[in-house]
């Protein structure tokens, strides 16, 4: 299978991304809801916050990278009635919009002092907006509830897969899985 | 006879009013030669210092009748500022100021009572998350006299010790034992008004 996409497949770059993604956009919500709550004398209560920092930081550049993918690349035809079609488009555009949103809003709280973003002890990513003391507790407020609304958006996104492979027995969901063909074609 | 009774009044409400005025001062905010400052010990090991960069107060005091010195200050506890953004957006929380219910704290002085040696001791009404309690501030003289701009100009510095478990701060116990106290220092200059 190649890496790039075609009009009826994933190329393994997308596929990779899709679930890299996933896994760590799930994995840091969860650590994020996890730390929030920390004890002061925890032995994680500073590290939770630099990985949950770095992976988020990782993200968006990985986010940058995923959308030039995305715009370089066929999409495959998406399966459904005209009006899935069209609602699945704009959900998926949704999904871009809603993880810069939360990644951004995440970007913009820690460099609100106009400090840079450690990532692992790797290297620092500058703040590039100007210091706005005050806005991290604004900010902090709308990336808490765009997190919480990211994980109901992507729950319904899970759904939908889910009704695809198992009511419309299509294979939208196995595609995304690398597998081009449903059990029940080749009978 | 009536016309010298409205003078007289006059002129007596005019000298109580110049005189009034003559002992009231604003602090400079706009020039921001006032601080609000916080120090608290980090784990017992060094301090954290920290300030409030948002406050108005006024106050008034006469030489030659030092005990009638009152001082008000409202501080807007949303511009804490500890140089650290997690740490500020903290702060701001319900764990400790809970901004969004307290906005504001306030001293309202009761009584002033010189020591003597450019010492003094002022007490007051402090409120703080909805807490109000009555606390003793250590102050000291710290000049005053005409400035360059044409005004007159006075300043006091103060210090004291408020204990946290004292004002509603739900996660002062997570602080750990070293850090059960907190500091307060100001430094105010008035601006005569």
């Amino acid at each position: 299978m190649s890496l790039r996409n075609s009009h009826d497949r994933f190329g393994w770059v997308s596929i990779t991304i899709h679930w890299l993604m996933a896994a760590a956009i799930i994995g840091i919500f969860v650590l994020g809801v996890w730390m929030v709550d920390l004890d002061y004398y925890d032995s994680w209560y500073h590290k939770s916050l630099w990985v949950h920092q770095s992976i988020g930081m990782l993200l968006l550049f990985l986010l940058v990278f995923r959308l030039v993918w995305r715009l370089t690349n066929p999409v495959p035809e998406i399966m459904g009635l005209w009006w899935e079609k069209l609602i699945a488009i704009w959900v998926h555009r949704g999904h871009y919009l809603f993880m810069f949103a939360v990644m951004v809003t995440g970007y913009l709280i820690t460099t609100a002092y106009g400090r840079g973003v450690d990532i692992f002890g790797w290297f620092e990513f500058p703040a590039l907006l100007a210091a706005d003391k005050g806005r991290e507790t604004t900010l902090g407020f709308w990336h808490m509830l765009l997190a919480w609304g990211f994980m109901g958006y992507i729950g319904m996104h899970a759904g939908a897969a889910l009704k695809h492979h198992f009511v419309d027995r299509d294979i939208t969901l196995l595609r995304m899985l690398g597998i081009n063909k449903n059990r029940g074609d080749e009978k | 006879m009536k016309l010298k009774l409205l003078l007289g009044t006059a002129l007596l409400v005019l000298g109580i009013s110049t005189s009034a005025m003559a002992e009231d001062y604003v602090i400079d905010k706009k020039g921001q030669h006032a601080v609000i400052q916080f120090k608290i010990a980090h784990l017992g090991y060094s301090w954290l210092i920290g300030r409030f960069n948002d406050f108005d107060g006024t106050f008034s005091y006469d030489e030659k009748n030092p005990s009638a010195a009152k001082i008000n200050v409202t501080i807007n506890t949303a511009s804490v500022d500890s140089n650290h953004a997690a740490r500020d957006k903290h702060l701001r929380s319900p764990d400790f100021f809970n901004v969004d219910n307290y906005p504001t704290s306030t001293f309202v002085s009761k009584s002033f009572k010189e020591l003597g040696d450019g010492k003094a001791e002022l007490t007051g009404t402090f409120t703080l998350n909805g807490v109000t309690r009555d606390i003793s501030i250590d102050v000291k003289h710290v000049g005053h006299g005409p400035d360059p701009w044409g005004g007159y100009r006075r300043g006091f510095e103060g210090t004291t010790t408020l204990t946290l478990a004292d004002w509603n701060i739900p996660f002062a116990p997570k602080l750990g034992p070293a850090s059960a106290e907190v500091e307060l220092y100001f430094s105010f200059e008035g601006v005569k008004q």
